[in-house]
């Protein structure tokens, strides 16, 4: 039995008559390092407004700790909320943007202090308390902002996109040091972005929405491995999706190539979505592939080429170290365990996933 | 050469400005001090005018309401002003369009019809008095706070408000320590301008205020047909002087908040 610290209980919530949450359910654990990923628009952040307190579920329930909070304001609530952007106090300078929670909890001069020190120390930003927001840099902003949360001691840290303003070098550099943070403090972080790389890197659970409904939960891995519907292939990451039949067990034709792959258990000549990262495909010798095509462009990407190639009338997607020539014929193989089979969308949620491509 | 002539046209064209703009108000304040009842004859230095203008019961009594009215006016129309600003804000932009439209257009509207309008409205409801002249001002008031707030608040962001609900500030609370601070400078000018804007006032007030209530502006106006008066002199000079205080005060305030903060790094 997990330890749940958080339960949304079929919450539903629309704006102005559209939509944006349809009977979500989810449940977070202690300690967990959750990220909501989705496309913009998916209902991510509103579901994280709704846990911060700042919407009310049309519908459903908030439960935290076995309490229904789903009516309590923001300021009663034990989590706190690190903002996508520019929401320091600019009037105050850092340690007054940091103290202001504590001073709301009447704590004395000595422990705010304390606090203060720990949390510049924490997200390395000592020696800047006497600084105005206004004069920091956007990465140094949020480091501040996420101090001022952690000062409070929440049970969850809310986070909503704090890195998106930020350049790439930077937020690579602030990913390692949230993960540093959420260690050294012990608590639940729920997480929210629409950087699929960002979320793959960081969460102990993604869950992957698409409007407003959730399309699969798991960990980075079993995400990006076991896609469980076209939309999460297509989101996370690169891939190959193609219908295909599936002949018996262990065995799928595409494109009229029968091949072996390590499913089991879809009905005979079942038609189904097959997914198939760039990165498995392999390019060799015409006669050595069990797919036979022409390379119709490489484009250099720094530590790879991706290369398109034509068979039939699909483009496959192919990422190698090594280039090819465009205009010739190539063949394409694929381990057998790189074969990702999914139901073709009969569900409703699926049938959403579908809509979008 | 042709840089001389150009300089000598745009000094002149300067000189010109000013002499139009501040030249009759400075022979006003000059007059003030005239031992002379003539206009054109320099008497001596005197303060008489000042002193009769402080004996004089009518005026003072004037003087005493346009303050009053002006404050009352000011007070009242910031605070609506400033809560309808916010409201505003939070429209959707369609909504907020309309508004700011309806805010504007008794801006430009003619003083007179506005002034008609009020007037007949007014007459409905209350005597004509104190009362619907101070009802008045703050609806002509109202939207110069507005367009002086909106720009601050336009320019915060909002989010600054929910992370202060977040750290566990009540609404009250986050509004004084969080929005305030942000939009304070605009309320304050907001509040001058709209002081001044009453205190300026003649036509809306001369159509809603009925017998017996006097503002200076009005007061003025009922002596001149009797006469030019020196004590009117000192009076408009003191008026000037007040007036232009206030908009130094104004237009200084801004920049010394700016300075304080930087001398704090």
């Amino acid at each position: 039995m997990k330890d749940v610290i958080l339960q949304l209980d079929s919450i539903s919530k629309s704006f102005d008559e559209k939509p944006i949450l349809e009977k979500l359910n989810l449940e977070i654990g202690r300690n967990e390092f959750v990220t909501l990923l989705g496309p913009s628009g998916c209902g991510k952040s509103t579901t994280l407004r709704i846990i911060g307190g700042f919407e009310k579920p049309d519908e459903g329930r908030v439960i935290f700790e076995g309490k229904d909070i789903t009516n309590l304001s923001p300021d009663k609530r034990n989590v706190n909320t690190v903002f996508q952007k520019y929401s320091l106090f600019p009037n105050m300078n850092v340690e007054e943007n940091i103290a202001f929670g504590l001073k709301l909890k009447k704590k004395s001069q000595q422990y705010i202090k304390d606090k203060i020190n720990y949390a510049l120390k924490l997200v390395n930003m000592d020696g800047y308390g006497h600084r105005k927001p206004m004069s920091l840099s956007g990465g140094q902003q949020q480091r501040v902002a996420i101090a001022r949360a952690i000062v409070n001691e929440p049970q969850i840290l809310l986070l909503d996109e704090p890195l998106g303003a930020l350049d790439l070098k930077l937020r690579h550099e602030m990913q390692r040091e949230l993960i540093k943070i959420k260690k050294e403090v012990g608590i639940t972080f729920i997480y929210v972005t629409h950087d699929q790389e960002e979320a793959l890197t960081m969460s102990d659970r993604i869950v992957v929405m698409n409007k407003g409904i959730v399309q699969q939960i798991g960990t980075s891995k079993s995400i990006y491995d076991e896609p469980q519907n076209a939309f999460v292939a297509d989101f996370i990451g690169d891939s190959n999706i193609i219908d295909g039949i599936m002949k018996e067990d262990r065995l799928v034709q595409i494109q009229n190539v029968s091949i072996s792959c390590v499913d089991e258990g879809f009905g005979k000549d079942e038609l189904v979505d097959v997914v198939i990262r760039p990165e498995d495909l392999v390019i060799v010798k015409e006669e050595k592939g069990f797919l036979k095509g022409m390379v119709i462009s490489v484009i250099f990407k720094g530590a790879y080429y991706e290369i398109k190639v034509r068979v039939g009338n699909y483009e496959w997607k192919v990422q190698s170290v090594n280039p090819a020539q465009p205009g010739s014929i190539v063949g394409l193989t694929i381990l057998p365990e790189n074969i990702q089979i999914m139901h073709k969308p009969h569900s409703e949620d699926a049938e959403v996933a579908k809509e979008d491509e | 050469m042709v840089e001389k002539i150009k300089r000598i046209i745009s000094g002149g064209y300067l000189g010109l400005i000013v002499l139009f703009l501040y030249a009759p108000i400075l022979v006003l304040m000059v007059l003030s001090f005239n031992n002379s009842r003539s206009r054109v004859v320099w008497g001596g230095f005197t303060f008489k005018w000042y002193q009769s203008l402080f004996e004089n019961e009518q005026i003072m009594e004037a003087l005493v309401t346009t303050l009053l009215l002006a404050l009352v006016a000011a007070v009242v129309a910031t605070i609506i002003g400033v809560t309808a600003a916010i409201g505003m804000n939070a429209m959707q932009q369609k909504s907020y369009k309309l508004m700011m439209m309806f805010t504007n257009i008794p801006m430009l509207n003619a003083d007179v019809v506005t002034g008609i309008a009020l007037m007949l409205w007014m007459v409905n409801f209350i005597p004509l008095g104190f009362g619907s002249v101070l009802i008045s001002h703050i609806t002509f008031c109202i939207p110069y706070v507005i367009l002086s707030v909106m720009p601050k608040i336009r320019q915060m962001n909002m989010s600054i408000y929910e992370a202060a609900r977040d750290l566990g500030a009540n609404t009250v609370y986050a509004f004084a320590k969080v929005i305030l601070p942000q939009i304070i400078g605009g309320i304050i000018s907001g509040f001058f301008m709209a002081f001044t804007m009453s205190m300026d006032d003649f036509v809306i007030t001369y159509f809603t205020k009925g017998a017996g209530v006097n503002t200076l502006s009005t007061m003025i106006y009922g002596e001149i047909r009797k006469g030019i008066k020196p004590e009117m002199y000192a009076l408009s000079t003191i008026i000037f002087v007040i007036i232009f205080l206030i908009l130094l005060v104004v237009n200084c305030l801004p920049e010394k908040n700016k300075k304080v903060e930087e001398k704090k790094f």
